[in-house]
């Protein structure tokens, strides 16, 4: 892992990783707090959504495109999972 | 190309900041549906917005087109698993915030067949189900 942070892409990339990082904290608070079960979903989702920008800020910040299908992976899987979660809910069956 | 650069750098900080004010709505907000408001919608908006920095910035044909899938693609579905959860906790009966000014959907839900009843059904729907019955 070798960076320069020196273009303003790069300020740029660690401004959004700090951002992304305190917006991470809140949201596993409200995942351990969350008083109802579709509270804990929505911050799932809000989690999956946030590592996914994570990722993007990495690839700015390192200039390694390969990462960014990582990104295609992670929002189909994301998809998937709320729904299932959400009708497991519903129905109480899978 | 400074100035692309740049441009890029500003729309990957607006993103992020859109993600952060989504997780602050997350943790402030007063119950499931108002926090589900916040979440979608503002994450799915930074999403998108640090993608076309990243379209902006490298300026390949093959990063515009994923990226502009996983646009497409979380545009298209998180509308979708946002209803489906907020569908999910009516029906658990999840408690509203106490300042709810009204409820739209009270009564309006079969609750053993999870069927939204419509407000007003046509003349002939319950002659076709006794047809249909019969």
């Amino acid at each position: 892992m070798n960076f320069e942070i020196n273009t303003p892409m790069e300020i740029a990339a660690i401004i959004s990783l700090v951002l992304l990082f305190v917006a991470l904290i809140l949201t596993f608070i409200r995942l351990a707090l969350g008083p109802s079960l579709p509270d804990r979903i929505v911050a799932l989702d809000l989690i999956a959504l946030l590592i996914l920008g994570v990722i993007i800020a990495y690839v700015a910040l390192t200039k390694e495109i390969v990462y960014l299908n990582a990104t295609v992976l992670l929002a189909l899987i994301t998809f998937l999972a709320t729904v299932a979660f959400a009708r497991y809910l519903e129905k109480r069956v899978l | 190309m400074i100035i692309l650069e740049w441009i890029a750098s500003i729309f990957l900080v607006t993103g992020a900041f859109f993600m952060l004010v989504a997780a602050l709505g997350v943790i402030k907000l007063p119950d499931v549906f108002t926090r589900m408001h916040a979440a979608t919608k503002a994450s799915s908006f930074g999403t998108g917005l640090m993608l076309v920095g990243t379209i902006a910035y490298f300026r390949e044909p093959f990063i515009f087109l994923e990226s502009l899938l996983v646009i497409v693609f979380i545009f298209l579905t998180a509308p979708v698993a946002s209803h489906m959860i907020g569908r999910a906790a009516y029906l658990l009966k999840v408690p509203l915030w106490q300042g709810t000014v009204v409820d739209q959907l009270h009564g309006k839900y079969n609750l053993h067949t999870h069927e939204l009843l419509s407000d007003s059904p046509p003349a002939d729907s319950q002659n076709i189900a006794k047809d249909l019955k019969d």
